[in-house]
């Protein structure tokens, strides 16, 4: 509904998507004298996350973004995502990938449906730009980058007003409607219940700019004050004490969309026997066009601005894998519900011949490349000797 | 006080939009509409006294040009004096129904010509009353689309273009009975909280301008010359129509109210707010002071639930339902 929010969902979700991979990096992480060849060390790691940053926060690419436009599908932010994913020496299976989506949407969806406001949306994301800040610390260049992309978010939604925020929120939450998967983190802190729904407090601070409920006051023709009523409301809540910054630098008061991954917290998510609305769900998937033609153009010209840096032809991609055994990557493949299958659309460049040269190149950069042949190699190993995150 | 009844399934979960519930009481043959907007689609059902549901149908926005289907963002019934309406917005148009939505009566697009080319606003039309044989519907500009209504069959005809919201409307309300003294008909609010106050006629005629200093108002309701406006902000307020002057306000709720509803025979105000709570107030006027005064009568937390759309049942305001975002059944409480 709102044109504003594409840049919003898309920062966010690749927020959530770097505390992922760095978590699992993180894990798998093995000093660079004892690795072999073959192993993750620190500098893999932090040569992914560079990578990813340097493609998300690509000048015209962000550019593109931040142009108001309507959100996109499920199907073609995904495909986004697998893109993003794959800017760097790493690689994902289907699986992983399907996984890491999962995370990725469930983490916003809890962080949207807790704003305490609308316009907090704004700081969720400063939020995430902090901590993507401090992943590429060491590395300036980058770090100008997302200042830069930071001075364009301030300059865009600064003065949006509160109903344009409303219809933002309102916007992310058709989204994410529907959406039901449950996540260990989440189960493990109470704050989504074993129905795949959010818990939604009752007590705490009200947002900045309410008051506690429970007072009635009635005023005269005069507007005098006449009575004033107190009434049970049923919450137990405080006043906020502050509100958080948004500029470039502050305290942002609001811990949703901080990084709630630190290494030895869990990552599985569970779908199966979520969705009970299968109807609503499956009447998305089996829309007869799975990227409307004008969807297809607008991606493209997205996509156009993304750089994507290649391996080189010497360089193994490595495989990172999202579960903790390779068995257990097959088997979520095979067990994934109908209904959450997030398939990756193949654009073939020469199926509309009335495509302007410039956009098929783009388009022929969408295909997700077969995996080298020493791709499994980094993973394999290590992997089967990992404890359960 | 209250308990909850038989809740009523849905196909597709509530949009998390505000007045996301429209309720048609027909006591000749002791049945309930329910209307509840899930997406690109809207739900109605036919419900029995117990809350059997009997028949349903989904409605869908007319497609247009554009990247997706479009989303609906709301679904009302106009209760003219003569006809029964079924009126749907959406970010394509406007669509008129015979009540039970079997026939498309009227179809008014969008003039995309309205949105500037690099429009940084989403085109869409919200609001939704009918005042006489008007029916009024707001627009993302702030215009207020009056359209005039035959006795029967499709002749609808736009009359009049009201421009006084600077921002997108939100909620339109019109008096349910006309009180003597009275000249408000019609109350329309915004998204930058402003409230406009209409005389009907053949031409509509504005009568006062309450400010809403920025925080939405999402829902609004006018009984006996009182307006009763939901905030963003949690608020609920009410305001002299005639005068604007501000008579009560309730710290009703920890979040935004998404709707309001009046049981005007009683006096019962219902509010339904993000915060998971519903409460009902009583509302009267004093006779020695003029004064507005408003009582609590109920609250009802739906745990978990961030609510949508909330109505009263019947016209004594002891039952109501309420929708919630993602939630794919309509809940019913009742105090008989």
């Amino acid at each position: 509904m709102s044109v504003r929010t594409l840049p919003l969902l898309f920062l966010n979700l690749g927020g959530e998507m770097l505390y992922i991979l760095d978590q699992r990096l993180r894990a798998q992480n093995i000093p660079g004298d004892k690795a072999r060849r073959d192993e993750w060390t620190e500098v893999d790691r932090k040569r992914v996350l560079h990578d990813i940053v340097l493609t998300m926060f690509n000048k015209s690419f962000i550019e593109e973004l931040l142009k108001p436009q309507e959100l996109y599908s499920k199907k073609a932010l995904r495909t986004i995502y697998d893109r993003l994913a794959h800017a760097s020496i790493m690689r994902l299976n289907q699986a992983s990938m399907d996984k890491l989506y999962d995370l990725m949407t469930m983490a916003l969806k809890y962080q949207v449906l807790l704003c305490p406001r609308p316009k907090d949306v704004l700081l969720v994301t400063y939020n995430h730009l902090d901590a993507i800040k401090g992943l590429i610390h060491d590395n300036p260049p980058l770090l100008h980058l997302v200042d830069e992309t930071f001075r364009q978010l301030i300059e865009v939604y600064g003065c949006l007003s509160a109903g344009e925020f409303q219809l933002i929120r309102q916007t992310l939450l058709t989204f994410f409607q529907d959406l039901h998967i449950r996540v260990s983190i989440f189960l493990k802190d109470k704050v989504q219940n074993s129905n795949g729904r959010f818990v939604l407090p009752v007590t705490g601070p009200v947002p900045w700019g309410t008051e506690v409920p429970g007072l009635i006051r009635m005023f005269n023709s005069k507007g005098e004050e006449v009575r004033r009523v107190k009434f049970p409301h049923g919450g137990n809540y405080v006043i906020a004490p502050k509100e958080g910054s948004f500029e470039v630098y502050g305290d942002r008061v609001l811990k949703l969309g901080t990084n709630m991954y630190s290494v030895n917290r869990p990552m599985e998510t569970h779908t199966s026997g979520t969705s009970k609305n299968l109807a609503s769900q499956t009447q998305q998937s089996i829309a007869p066009n799975p990227l409307a033609k004008e969807e297809l153009n607008f991606l493209a010209r997205l996509m156009g601005g993304m750089e994507i840096t290649k391996p080189s032809g010497s360089e193994p991609g490595f495989r990172l894998n999202l579960f903790t055994t390779d068995e257990e990557e097959e088997q979520a493949a095979l067990t994934r519900p109908e209904e959450l299958s997030h398939e990756v659309v193949n654009i073939q460049a020469t199926q509309d011949q009335q495509r302007n040269q410039e956009l098929a190149r783009i388009m022929g950069e969408f295909e997700v490349k077969d995996q080298p042949r020493w791709s499994a190699s980094k993973g394999d190993d290590l992997l089967a000797m990992m404890d359960e995150l | 006080m209250f308990r909850r009844e038989r809740s009523i399934p849905l196909r597709g979960s509530a949009a998390a939009l505000g007045n996301n519930l429209c309720v048609l009481h027909l006591p000749v043959c002791n049945l309930t509409h329910f209307g509840v907007v899930h997406g690109p689609s809207a739900q109605l059902l036919s419900v029995a006294p117990e809350g059997v549901p009997l028949a349903q149908r989904q409605l869908h926005a007319k497609e247009g040009p554009g990247l997706s289907s479009p989303l609906i963002t709301q679904v009302h019934w106009c209760a003219l004096p003569f006809r029964v309406l079924l009126v749907l917005t959406s970010h394509r148009g406007i669509q008129m129904y015979e009540s039970d939505g079997s026939v498309m009566v009227y179809w008014h697009a969008l003039d995309s010509r309205d949105a500037s080319p690099d429009s940084t606003q989403a085109v869409f039309a919200r609001g939704i009353a009918s005042c006489g044989h008007f029916i009024c519907v707001g627009m993302w500009s702030g215009r207020v689309l009056v359209f005039d209504i035959p006795l029967k069959g499709p002749n609808i005809v736009l009359s009049e273009e009201l421009a006084a919201h600077p921002a997108s409307v939100t909620d339109i309300a019109s008096e349910p009975a006309q009180e003597p003294d009275c000249m408000a008909d019609v109350v329309t609010a915004d998204d930058s909280g402003l409230l406009c106050v209409w005389w009907s006629g053949p031409e509509f005629k504005l009568l006062t301008r309450i400010p809403g200093f920025g925080v939405p108002c999402n829902s609004v309701q006018l009984w006996k010359g009182i307006v009763a406006a939901g905030y963003g902000n949690g608020q609920v307020r009410l305001y002299e129509a005639s005068t604007g002057a501000l008579h009560v306000q309730i710290n009703a709720h920890a979040r935004a109210v998404c709707a309001l509803d009046l049981a005007p025979g009683v006096g019962k105000l219902l509010s339904a707010a993000e915060d998971t709570f519903v409460h009902i107030w009583k509302l009267s006027k004093s006779r020695e002071s003029g004064c507005t005064e408003v009582e609590h009568c109920h609250g009802e937390c739906v745990p978990d639930t961030q609510l949508c759309g909330a109505r009263f049942c019947d016209p004594s305001g002891s039952s109501f339902a309420v929708t919630g975002y993602d939630l794919t059944e309509i809940l019913r409480f009742s105090s008989e």
